[in-house]
């Protein structure tokens, strides 16, 4: 079946939506010129395909359970935000709280990733090609964060039980993150992402895993330094 | 002679922080004396107005929130909505006897930090979703399940801070709801993840406007602090309904140097809310809900005359419910549980506690055994008695200020006991035309 061409040019932003809602699933649809648009494809459920064909803005995604969404172009704050299922793939580079809270679904960055991406994650996978900006994971609760690149300050600072692992360098740990050995169970998850996500340059055997040293999950005033 | 530097409640408060070593924790809300409600009266009907008849001249009640955007307007039956509190804070038992007394009367309950439950959907007709900091148990079903959104950005026990949850009440259902190992002290975020700003909160706005048809009305909610500028900026980025919660306001756990030192009195927030939305020229078009420390009927009219459109009640809807209470209601039966007062420290009157989990009548517990000590069914038909009785109050003086509406009364119709309570809510002290402050 053709996919569905959604002008984006000459409907709002509640138009398209809409007209997103009411395909069925399996249908496909295309988003021309979104022109940095926010909030296209949210809080959907059915299970479609849809591209959207340029650079697009906030929240592109969020809230999302069903559908399946590809970005040919870069994208603003909270990419696939509170998303619960689907896959998000983005062509290029995302700015600020990709994934934010996300619950299930995977996303996929091609390029790098601005600062606090997995911020709040609640059980998402987020795979970055590139490089992520500071405070990539805070306060990451449960899922898991690849990074193809290097990783910026305070990684994973407060995490819960998320796990976190990075191709590149590392420029610091954030409070109560901590280096862990890397099992084969872990290297077995990372070749599997990394073949969900169409990464070929990570070498899955080579990477650095993080993960919370729980020193921080009961509250004691010992912990003043720590923070 | 009286220290009044080191009075005897310092002395004890420096030796349990040298014995912690770390701030002290407690639920409910400022114990602290600061300007309220009490400080001002009613200047009711005599020869240059004209009463309503109390028993016979009708005075309406009904309440329209949030239609400024095109949603459907939440309709109450009354100016009273029950405010967040959280499952997790509470028990089960207390969220669903809060939502059938809600929906005995015709108003509102709001779901809290950590989600919405099953039982808390059904029991409530109309129910506000909170999206907090920490997004614990947000889900996009669950925003479309819910009557109107809230989105949080402060509470006036903590504004600039995120909740607490120690550990005994993060048990297996809260945890998992939450995403949470089992048994942590949960510590929520004072941020929200995914936006800072009023210019990103307004796209925030109208992505929750997308994922809902736009059907939802929009509340913000501001913890009491900057609030002309902050009532003026949650308009700005698109909020239908608003809502101030002053110093007063309860919480479920934090610092009590935060609850104590934060924030302004709910007296003087709700004029300075009022006055923002009426310098925007959107005075009624959008919403003021004002809480924090409400208990009487009387406190209703006060805040509705000072400009707010409704309250929410927290704390004294707990206490309706049976909070410290010295026992509880089994069949026909009253359970004594002073006993239980007493190993927390405390006692009936004067219970805090609400932090520990071991709430001896069953509200603020995860503890399977304490929550069943609250049968859910008597504990609503008590809140709904309270608010049918604060309800009667209110239209008892709205009558007698001669308005047929509640939302009628007018600071016109109010004076001062103090001077600050005179300048707070811009009213005049009794016997005088002074307004402190007013005229420059």
């Amino acid at each position: 079946m053709d996919p569905v061409i959604i002008d984006a040019a000459r409907l709002t932003t509640r138009q398209i939506n809409a007209n997103l809602r009411e395909l069925p699933d399996g249908a496909r649809a295309v988003i021309t010129e979104p022109r940095g648009r926010h909030n296209l494809a949210v809080g959907l459920t059915n299970k479609i395909e849809i591209t959207i064909d340029g650079n697009a803005g906030y929240y592109i995604g969020g809230l999302g359970d069903g559908p399946d969404i590809t970005v040919n172009g870069f994208t603003g704050w909270g990419i696939g935000e509170n998303l619960m299922s689907g896959v998000i793939r983005v062509k290029g580079s995302v700015s600020q709280s990709a994934a934010a809270s996300a619950h299930g679904g995977l996303i996929v960055v091609e390029g790098d990733a601005s600062l606090r991406a997995g911020i709040s994650f609640k059980g998402a996978t987020l795979a970055i090609a590139g490089d992520a900006g500071n405070l990539t994971g805070f306060m990451a609760q449960a899922g898991t964060i690849l990074i193809g690149g290097d990783a910026g300050e305070a990684l994973g600072d407060s995490l819960y039980e998320a796990v976190i692992y990075v191709a590149g360098d590392i420029a610091s740990l954030g409070a109560d993150a901590r280096f862990s050995d890397l099992t084969e169970d872990d290297v077995t998850a990372v070749k599997a992402l990394c073949g969900q996500a169409g990464f070929t340059h990570i070498s899955p055997e080579d990477v650095t895993k993080v993960d919370s040293a729980r020193q921080l999950y009961h509250f004691t005033s010992a912990h003043a330094s720590a923070y | 002679m009286p220290n009044h530097t080191f009075p005897p409640q310092v002395i004890a408060d420096v030796h349990a922080l040298a014995d912690l070593g770390r701030y002290q924790i407690r639920g409910f809300g400022a114990r602290r004396a600061v300007p309220n409600f009490d400080d001002l009266v009613f200047l009711t009907a005599s020869a240059s107005r004209y009463p309503l008849e109390g028993y016979r001249e009708s005075c309406e009640t009904r309440t329209l929130l949030g239609a400024r955007h095109g949603a459907i307007p939440i309709d109450l039956a009354i100016p009273i909505t029950i405010a967040g509190m959280s499952f997790g804070a509470l028990s089960a038992q207390a969220k669903q006897a809060l939502g059938a007394a809600a929906s005995e009367v015709g108003t509102s309950t709001t779901t809290g930090d950590g989600g919405m439950t099953d039982e808390e959907r059904t029991a409530s007709k109309t129910l506000v979703y909170q999206c907090l900091p920490s997004r614990y148990g947000f889900r996009p079903d669950h925003l479309r399940a819910a009557d109107a959104i809230e989105i949080v950005i402060g509470q006036g026990a903590k504004p600039g801070g995120g909740g607490m949850l120690l550990g005994q009440k993060v048990g297996p259902r809260v945890a998992g709801m939450r995403a949470l190992p089992e048994g942590i002290d949960q510590r929520s975020a004072s941020r929200h993840p995914d936006w800072t700003g009023p210019d990103d909160l307004r796209i925030k706005i109208e992505e929750f406007r997308e994922a809902t048809h736009g059907e939802k009305p929009i509340y913000v909610k501001l913890g009491a602090t900057r609030v002309d500028h902050d009532v003026k900026l949650a308009v700005a980025a698109g909020a239908d309904v608003v809502v101030v919660d002053g110093m007063q306001g309860g919480t479920g756990a934090t610092q009590d140097s935060f609850i104590e030192n934060a924030g302004i009195p709910t007296l003087a927030a709700v004029r300075l809310a009022a006055e923002a939305l009426r310098e925007l020229g959107l005075e009624r078009e959008v919403q003021l809900i004002v809480s924090g420390g409400i208990r009487t009927g009387a406190d209703v009219a006060k805040a509705l005359a000072l400009g707010a459109d409704a309250v929410s009640i927290g704390i004294a809807a707990l206490l309706a419910l049976g909070c410290n209470r010295a026992s509880y209601r089994s069949g026909p039966v009253d359970v004594d549980v002073t006993a239980d007062y007493a190993k927390l420290g405390t006692k009936p009157g004067e219970c805090s506690a609400c932090h520990t989990g071991a709430c001896p009548v069953g509200i603020t517990t995860q503890d399977d055994l304490l929550a069943q000590r609250l049968d859910a069914e008597f504990a609503a038909h008590r809140v709904a008695n309270y608010l049918r009785a604060l309800t009667m109050e209110v239209t008892m003086l709205a009558r007698a200020c001669g308005k047929s509406d509640v939302h009628n009364l007018e600071p016109e119709d109010l004076a001062a006991l103090t001077i600050e309570a005179a300048a707070m809510a811009k009213v005049p002290l009794a016997g005088t035309d002074w307004i402190p402050g007013a005229g420059g």
